[in-house]
């Protein structure tokens, strides 16, 4: 059975064989560890990462690559980036369309005392400026939003969040793990102080990778690392360094998954982020109007690929969304992924809590005649 | 011939300068750094101390990664 791959939004599928061959190079002629050695195998490993710290810093519009922070994946980023900021008594402000990843992070802090408010969002998952704008009249330590979100692809309005974030005084925080790698992000022009990304998405490496990048602009010293720990400065010291990235660094990188990182972002620039975003909303748009003509779906979402990612969720009449899944993949081949995608927030702004929504999530390399079987093999399961 | 070496905070910060140096047409090399200078487990760069005074000028965009430039007799 030939398969077809909608399930991007959770991690891209196939990776470029570039990607597989740069991490394949390191680890048959790199080993050594990056920072911790003087020897030629350590300094080589430190060239690669140092290569893809300037090329993350270029990807996303800062000019330091020493305020790339790698980490273990988006998550552990916002979790950097949340915990790392907000002490008690300080207030955050965010969207109710986010991921666990910022939500439960978030939750966590508000019981150590901090004030936590979420701006509930409209039911087609876009924002509401009209709410934020009232809300950040007051001062914030922290706004978070996603650039897009995981169940129906809305696109947030940063510019706007930001120049409101910043006029509460607040850091603004994006998590950017479903944009990085399909929709062109420039920090610095977009008003973002960090932006946290996952490596194994769109940006085409493998799991185990992604980070936190901090504009040229932004007091660091604003985060205090969670991980304390080797760093191969300093060493005479028991203290944490304080400059970047070996403050929010501790510990041996993924040097293997890094340069497939790199390769992955070598990758989109060579094919162009903006033929891949236009692609993609080719195939949002076929997803959206297939869908609309088939009896009993509900699509969520905004409808508008000019606003959205090649996500899109719907749900159908009296069938349940995990019945939908299991036989899309028994049957058809047909790879997606069906429930609450870990953002029950989400599904209780668009009212599909708690029975959750089919997420149909095309990829750059997914074409259009997959998207064309995959809607023929949705309309089958679907009749009655 | 004499030598000094360049201590950076961090290996990447190493790296960056010798890159950066041997693009400008420096004799530069990544070294262990010497310990009468530094603990540091990475890499220092180590540079003719004939050219430091031009050296310090070329490495003004990375000053704020430099831990220190230190004339190395122990390297002669």
């Amino acid at each position: 059975m030939v398969l077809i791959y909608l399930d991007h939004a959770a991690t891209s599928w196939p990776k470029p064989p570039e990607v597989m061959k740069a991490m394949a190079q390191v680890m048959e002629c790199t080993g050594g560890n990056p920072g911790r050695s003087g020897h030629r195998l350590s300094i080589a490993a430190g060239r690669i990462v140092l290569d893809v710290r300037e090329k993350v810093a270029a990807f996303f519009g800062i000019g330091d690559p020493l305020r790339v922070i790698f980490t273990t994946n988006a998550t552990a980023a916002l979790n950097l980036a949340v915990q790392g900021i907000l002490q008690p008594g300080h207030r955050a402000v965010t969207s109710s369309m986010e991921h666990n990843s910022v939500m439960r992070p978030l939750r966590h802090v508000q019981e150590t005392g901090v004030r936590l408010e979420i701006i509930p969002s409209r039911t087609d998952g876009t924002c509401d400026l009209g709410l934020w704008s009232r809300a950040l009249q007051k001062p914030a330590r922290l706004v978070v939003v996603n650039h897009a979100s995981n169940v129906a692809g809305t696109l947030a309005p940063l510019e706007e969040l930001a120049r409101l974030a910043h006029s509460a005084g607040a850091v603004f925080l994006v998590d950017a793990a479903q944009t990085a790698g399909v929709v062109p992000i420039n920090m610095k022009r977009a008003g973002i102080d960090l932006l946290a990304f996952a490596g194994h998405k769109g940006t085409l490496g493998p799991g185990g990778t992604g980070g936190l990048v901090i504009s040229d602009d932004m007091d660091h010293c604003l985060i205090k690392p969670l991980l304390f720990g080797g760093t191969g400065s300093l060493s005479d010291k028991e203290e944490q360094p304080d400059f970047l990235p070996d403050k929010l660094e501790s510990g041996t990188l993924n040097v293997p998954g890094l340069a497939g990182l790199g390769a992955g972002i070598d990758w989109i620039n060579k094919r162009g982020i903006e033929v891949i975003r236009a692609h993609e909303k080719r195939l949002t748009s076929a997803l959206i109007e297939g869908l609309s003509l088939i009896k009993g779906v509900r699509i969520f979402g905004c409808l508008d690929p000019e606003r959205c990612t090649a996500t899109v969720s719907f749900d159908a009449a009296n069938r349940s969304v995990s019945e939908l899944g299991y036989r899309l993949d028994e049957e058809y081949g047909i790879l997606c992924r069906v429930g609450l995608h870990c953002a029950p927030a989400a599904h209780r702004t668009m009212g599909t809590f708690p029975q959750g929504t089919v997420r149909l999530a095309p990829g750059n390399l997914t074409t259009l005649d997959e998207i064309k079987v995959a809607l023929r093999a949705i309309e089958t399961v679907l009749k009655p | 011939m004499s030598y000094g070496v360049v201590l950076f905070h961090t290996t990447y910060g190493a790296l960056r300068a010798e890159k950066l140096l041997t693009a400008a047409g420096f004799k530069v090399k990544l070294i262990p750094p010497p310990r009468e200078f530094s603990s540091d487990c990475g890499v220092s760069l180590r540079i003719e101390w004939t050219t430091v005074e031009k050296i310090k000028a070329a490495l003004i965009p990375l000053n704020r990664e430099i831990a220190g430039i230190k004339e190395a007799p122990m390297l002669s």
